[in-house]
């Protein structure tokens, strides 16, 4: 009988060890391993694959590309997705028009990466629609090679994931805003509190555990992106846009490095998994 | 009675089943794993494939078919998995990593059980003396001229030496009009522009990248031909965002008629057509150094195949191999393809082929086929690593000199661990 309990658990169980669990252990393994997969009886080198992966100059370089475009993905999905929400919930605007932004709003999240990545290359293009409007308002005198300059790609890129990823956070922040009882703002009204002050001190408070939950999510989702930046740029041009996901793929896929590119997933787990702690943190003290 | 009738009945179900599983486990069925399916007109390889059976009955063949880039890395999980299919389609740059993983097999015992008769191959691809690859068809890279672009720039001839290609592209550069010269693609994603766009040059005057097998990168030949790049880019004649283009960017541009010349495969003559009915095409052999009189080296890319290792059946898949050798079969497959026959006897039919095909013919049978990273160890690596000194030396941070050291430097680091 104490035995039902764990009957109803196992199928789930049985799923995570063979599909989450055993290739994560197998990753972990093929790490500590000399040339794991393309070497017979591979040896065991202990931390050797990570020393080497901590000597290479481009996997630091690719961490900070990584950490700024998730902190400026997570932050401008935030924003965007905020201001969109709050103008969805305002009745200051016209319903009809309100149903028409909503569908607008939401386009980004239905294209898949590739057909993101095939739109943005073709606007931001040297002789795309981006540059002609940009020329035409005399903001730039010159066809910016969005995706082809070391100085813009890495900004491109993060622009174009702050433009798929946000209405996410304003389906979420719109549903958080709807559940907002409106006895707050009126209760905030009668304490004469002007339209700031209710977004300030009633809004913002209700809406924050959804934030801290949808940002932790988003972070750890961003820090693995790999579909938009390989289609846009492949990590280049020289290592500009290289992250940790298009740097793993490389030394897999090109080079044949797994024992590398496993080290190197590994230590991408393990950011992701301290960002995890703060989200089970988070959801338990909720 | 009844009992009996069904008791037969059920006797004769079991006999019929027990036939059908014996006939079922008669048929063997090998897997062959290629991206040439999809670039081929619907149902070609099939048929062939269909020719196959015909003639071998008891074998099936399973085509598995994906894009070239999926199917790279469908080939590399399964070396990785031992689930590798039974027949292997291979691109020339993966057969080193492929054959020292013990991934596909050597052929030389299943030639010589079959006695296979190897002078009918054009080329026989071999890592440490052991034959992995048959190239079965091969798409050379000529330069595409817009025609109608040219002589409204005042070219009249096709280039055939670098100042009078650099000349041309000059003469057709229009950044008003957003028109170019010549198209490079650098981007590190497929990062073959090495090898199609800039060494193809090297080849195409009888030089090379090599010496005794290993990397020679930083002689006179490969710095001149980076300073000759650099030259054009510094005119401005090359189509700018160059370090993001691919390869299909390349045809995208030329078809619309936004760069006059590029270096392309024939395999995409078709689709050329078909995108814009109304350019005037005409090919050459790529442009030599100047004084250069030998023989044009022809980059070219290949379908090749070969076997698996943990194949249960390498008779069977040898069998397939043979067959789609051979110079009859080959010989429709490549006029199928719009490529150049792996087997020296194979005859293409040209008689209803387009002119420029016909011409490309002449071309290939005037020049030899080039292309030095087929068998490299990790090819597509050196190609990346080649391709961002190359955007290094574009971007005006090293010299010619300088990124042809450096990629020496790091092919010579790349060939030590491999």
């Amino acid at each position: 009988m104490r035995l039902v309990p764990l009957a109803y658990v196992a199928p789930a169980t049985a799923l995570f060890a063979l599909l989450m669990l055993y290739p994560m252990v197998a990753v972990l393994r093929y790490s500590l391993l000399d040339r794991a997969i393309t070497k017979r009886n591979a040896a065991f080198v202990g931390l050797d694959n990570y020393q080497t992966t901590f000597d290479d100059p481009v996997f630091w370089q690719a961490t900070g590309h990584t950490l700024y475009f998730t902190v400026m993905s997570v932050v401008f999905h935030l924003l965007l997705g905020l201001a969109f929400a709050l103008m969805l919930n305002s009745e200051r605007v016209n319903p009809t028009i309100r149903s028409i932004l909503r569908v607008l709003y939401i386009l980004p999240w239905l294209f898949t990466a590739v057909i993101i990545a095939i739109i943005w290359r073709l606007l931001l293009d040297p002789e795309g629609v981006v540059n002609g409007v940009l020329m035409s308002l005399h903001i730039v005198d010159f066809k910016v090679e969005w995706f082809s300059s070391s100085s813009t790609a890495l900004h491109a890129v993060t622009f174009v994931n702050i433009w798929a990823g946000y209405p996410l956070y304003m389906v979420s922040l719109l549903a958080g805003l709807q559940g907002i009882p409106r006895d707050l703002y009126e209760a905030a009204g009668i304490d004469g509190a002007n339209p700031w002050q209710k977004f300030r001190h009633v809004t913002i408070p209700q809406l924050t555990p959804i934030m801290i939950s949808v940002a932790l999510l988003d972070f750890i989702w961003t820090m693995q992106v790999f579909a938009l930046v390989w289609m846009t740029t492949g990590g280049g041009p020289i290592y500009a846009t290289e992250m940790l996901s298009t740097y793993t793929y490389k030394l897999a896929f090109s080079r044949y490095q797994f024992s590398l590119a496993s080290a190197s997933a590994v230590l991408l787990l393990i950011l992701s998994m301290s960002v995890t702690y703060f989200y089970i943190k988070h959801q338990k003290a909720r | 009675m009844r009992h009996t009738k069904s008791l037969l009945g059920l006797t004769a179900a079991a006999a019929a089943m027990a036939i059908g599983t014996t006939v079922a486990l008669a048929d063997t069925t090998i897997e062959f794993v290629q991206w040439w399916e999809p670039e081929m007109p619907a149902g070609a390889l099939r048929g062939i494939i269909d020719g196959f059976e015909a003639a071998n009955p008891g074998i099936k063949v399973k085509l598995v078919s994906g894009p070239f880039s999926a199917t790279h890395d469908q080939i590399v999980a399964g070396a990785a998995s031992g689930t590798l299919s039974d027949v292997v389609g291979l691109d020339g740059a993966w057969v080193n990593e492929l054959a020292k993983q013990g991934a596909i097999a050597p052929m030389d015992p299943l030639m010589d059980e079959a006695k296979f008769d190897r002078s009918q191959m054009a080329d026989i691809i071999k890592v440490d003396g052991k034959s992995y690859m048959f190239p079965l068809a091969s798409f050379v890279y000529p330069v595409f001229v817009n025609v109608d672009m040219a002589k409204a720039a005042g070219v009249d001839k096709l280039p055939s030496t670098r100042p009078e290609f650099a000349n041309a592209a000059k003469k057709m550069t229009h950044p008003d009009k957003n028109q170019y010269g010549w198209v490079l693609p650098l981007s590190l994603q497929v990062p073959n522009g090495a090898q199609n766009d800039v060494m193809s040059w090297v080849w195409a005057s009888g030089q090379s990248m090599l010496k005794d097998g290993k990397p020679n990168v930083d002689n006179p030949a490969i710095v001149d031909v980076l300073s000759y790049i650099k030259s054009l880019n510094d005119a401005g004649v090359i189509s700018p965002g160059i370090n993001a283009k691919k390869e299909q960017d390349k045809l995208e541009e030329f078809v619309n008629g936004r760069v006059g010349m590029m270096i392309h495969s024939l395999a995409l003559l078709n689709l050329m057509r078909q995108r814009n009915p109304n350019l005037n095409i005409d090919i050459s052999a790529l442009p030599a150094a100047d004084g250069y009189t030998g023989k044009r080296g022809l980059p070219y890319a290949s379908w090749g195949i070969g076997i698996s290792n943990n194949s249960e059946h390498k008779a069977e898949a040898w069998k397939l191999v043979s067959y789609l050798v051979s110079p009859e079969v080959n010989g429709k497959l490549v006029t199928i393809a719009h490529a150049f026959p792996g087997n020296v006897n194979a005859k293409p039919d040209l008689s209803k082929a387009d002119p420029l095909f016909v011409k490309a013919f002449q071309i290939f049978q005037s020049g030899k086929l080039a292309n030095e990273f087929v068998g490299l160890p990790v090819a597509e690596q050196l190609q990346r690593d080649m391709d961002v000194e190359l955007q290094k030396m574009l971007d005006g941070q090293e010299t010619p000199q300088q990124a042809a050291a450096a990629t020496q430097k790091q092919w010579l680091a790349e060939f030590a661990k491999n």
